[in-house]
């Protein structure tokens, strides 16, 4: 009689913090049932061994910025039948997409004594500029319970659940009072919610490290920042220019007040 | 035999990509490459006209193992440049929440990714199928260390609640009470954790190192201390840059720091202990000696234990400071903005971590630097895998190679840090 195989994921990871990955090791408790339902295939960060495609699912970290990892990502799509990207630098660039507002030689140089040992592309992009995504999980770093219920809806053979509302729902089923009312520039009206509110829970504004929910309002929320709250278009760019400076909704708004 | 190359294209359980070229000919080692393939980030340049504010927010994106480290180094730079002290239990809030980290990010390397070596498997899963209940225990110490950066800091990876004076909301004593039992629990499990690995069988090996790492008055250093070393080093950390120059090599992505006066050095836990064994708890001396170590271990595969040693120190000091926690009167110190310089050291999880800011009168900066451990232990990890390879040419290729391997996990490389990627290349040619 056939043995049904257990379903193998792998784990990649290109230019990142590695935190994203990691949110997976610090599934404590439910690690080792992760482990006991899949073959874990291909994960450098966690083991030696290495399987070979192709895999089940493959859950990318990080972006791309040199052009190796530009081949590299070909092939682990091509191997992979679901491909999730994980995070802020595998959704949209990261906070190194800092660098495609700017001439990266001048960064290179910042940094390095010989520039020209060094490979780098002049942007940093997200994997779906490559290859198709089958899924993204947004969040610097990405919430884990909602890795587990995406590992389990793809082990499932059905869309994951994530819910697309912004940070502020999340905020009133809290009961936290609206930092915004109390002088506080929020990011949370525009961004994407999975955090559980957790900078306005602390008394802070949301700095939007989920990145912009679906269809943002954020002209509006700028306006109010500069209106209500004396937000200099300086501290405007810096607001929506930071973890998610490359996505769309929030590079435009960055680059309405960059003059 | 004329020669051959020992290649790891992608080194396994570290954190982030690199891998290792050595090159032996006629039965000596004639190059030794650790090689950084992470790709650069630039942090360093994209700090520079951002709010100081930011600071802790950005630079904790450098790591995800070590967020706190890189938010401490920052606000005590910051703070030091402009004149801010932070009152008592604030101070106490820092060392409980970098306390967490320790436990989270020693827990994760002694079982998850050393441990392993020294038992023969691939990985931490497959050593849980021989050894559950290890391995589990691991897990939840692990556990014990996040939910301390959780409830300080939010989550446990980035954390939002560090900002430049304190914090955005200090926690209630009672708040932090839940801590407690697990910490207890978590007190038995790191002296367990000791004796486990201090039952392992270690390679013989050592060398003529030079250790720095931080040295406080009157407590085992986290955040605060002179920086110091084995041969005779000790200034105040705004000296650091007199003393220490990075340089860049071609093979790597990560600068190479060294001491301008004698060269490669050592900085991590094995360095700490060292230089500071008189400031550990009884309970962590007694098992460190129980473990088989004196004052002093100069063997890099001892540090596992040495790893153990420190996250039952940060146990006990975590359940100390919870003990004499008050709630500050205010989450934060207040802080002005002025054009200054200034710079301070840490001690992640890895080893010594130095910031240094430049800023403007508004606060913008104008300038950042960053060394971080894996940089500074560099030089030494080359000269280790050296000198440790000229000694066992005579060993197969595979055993060889997953020595050197295990060599390279001895400092537990970070190496999204260090680039700001490490493959093996074992070259017999």
């Amino acid at each position: 009689m056939a043995v049904k195989r257990k379903p193998r994921l792998s784990v990649w990871k290109f230019a990142s913090c590695d935190g994203c990955q990691l949110s997976l090791l610090d599934c404590e408790d439910e690690l080792l049932a992760v482990a006991g339902a899949v073959e874990i295939a291909y994960f450098v960060e966690a083991s030696r061994a290495v399987v070979k495609g192709p895999y089940d699912l493959t859950l990318v970290d990080g972006s791309i910025t040199t052009a190796h990892d530009a081949e590299v990502i070909k092939q682990v799509r091509r191997a992979s039948k679901y491909l999730v990207a994980l995070g802020t630098c595998a959704n949209s660039g990261g906070i190194q997409a800092l660098r495609n507002f700017q001439d990266v030689n001048d960064f290179i140089k910042a940094v390095y004594e010989h520039p020209e040992y060094i490979e780098t592309l002049k942007e940093s992009t997200p994997i779906a500029a490559h290859v198709k995504v089958d899924f993204g999980l947004n969040g610097c770093p990405i919430n884990k319970r909602q890795l587990l219920k995406v590992i389990n809806a793809f082990l499932q053979g059905r869309p994951p659940m994530v819910r697309s509302h912004s940070v502020c729902i999340d905020c009133k089923l809290r009961g936290n009072i609206c930092v915004m009312v109390m002088g506080t520039p929020c990011l949370g009206p525009v961004t994407h919610a999975g955090c559980g509110a957790l900078c306005p829970t602390y008394h802070r504004g949301c700095y939007g490290c989920y990145g912009p929910k679906e269809t943002p309002n954020t002209a509006a929320l700028a306006a109010r920042f500069s209106q209500k709250l004396g937000m200099s278009e300086p501290n405007l760019v810096r607001a929506f220019r930071a973890f998610y400076a490359n996505a769309p909704a929030f590079r435009q708004e960055s680059e309405a007040h960059d003059r | 035999m004329t020669g051959k190359n020992i290649i790891v294209k992608y080194l396994a359980r570290v954190e982030g990509e690199g891998g290792l070229n050595i090159q032996i000919k006629d039965n000596a080692v004639t190059r030794v490459q650790l090689k950084i393939f992470e790709p650069p980030r630039f942090f360093e340049a994209f700090l520079r006209g951002r709010n100081f504010t930011e600071a802790p927010d950005i630079t904790c994106r450098i790591c995800g193992i070590c967020p706190v480290a890189y938010q401490m180094s920052a606000v005590h730079a910051l703070e030091a440049a402009l004149g801010v002290t932070v009152p008592a239990p604030i101070r106490a809030l820092r060392r409980l929440l970098y306390c967490g980290e320790w436990i989270e990010s020693h827990g994760l390397h002694v079982f998850m990714l050393h441990a392993p070596d020294f038992l023969g498997y691939q990985d931490a899963i497959r050593m849980a199928q021989d050894h559950p209940d290890t391995v589990k225990m691991g897990l939840q110490l692990k556990k014990v260390g996040n939910d301390i950066v959780t409830l300080l800091g939010g989550r446990e990876i980035h954390p939002i609640n560090v900002r430049v004076g304190g914090f955005y909301k200090a926690p209630r004593p009672q708040d932090l009470a839940p801590l407690v039992e697990n910490l207890k629990w978590a007190l038995e499990a790191a002296v367990k954790t000791v004796r486990w690995v201090g039952g392992f069988t270690f390679p013989e090996f050592q060398q003529d190192y030079e250790f720095v790492a931080l040295r406080h008055q009157n407590e085992y250093p986290i955040n605060e201390g002179r920086v110091v070393s084995s041969k005779g080093l000790d200034i105040h950390v705004q000296d650091y840059e007199q003393h220490f120059v990075e340089t860049q090599a071609p093979h790597s992505h990560a600068l190479h720091s060294r001491l301008k006066a004698r060269g490669a050095y050592f900085v991590g836990p094995l360095a700490r202990y060292n230089l500071n064994f008189d400031r550990l708890t009884p309970l962590a001396r007694e098992m460190a000696r129980e473990a088989g170590l004196g004052p002093v271990c100069l063997n890099p595969f001892q540090s596992i234990i040495v790893r153990a040693v420190e996250l039952l120190y940060a146990v006990e000091e975590a359940l100390a400071i919870i003990a004499a926690y008050d709630k500050p009167e205010q989450p934060a110190a207040p802080v002005e903005p002025r054009a200054v310089t200034a710079c301070a050291a840490t001690e992640a999880p890895r080893g010594l971590l130095y910031h240094r800011y430049r800023l403007d009168a508004a606060g913008v900066i104008l300038e950042a630097k960053i060394v971080p451990p894996t940089s500074q232990n560099q030089g030494i990890i080359e000269a280790d895998l050296g000198q440790f390879v000229s000694r066992r040419l005579d060993l197969p290729d595979e055993q060889l190679t997953w020595q050197c391997e295990q060599m390279v996990r001895n400092y537990d490389p970070c190496i999204s840090c260090a680039t700001h990627f490490l493959k093996l290349n074992l070259e017999r040619g």
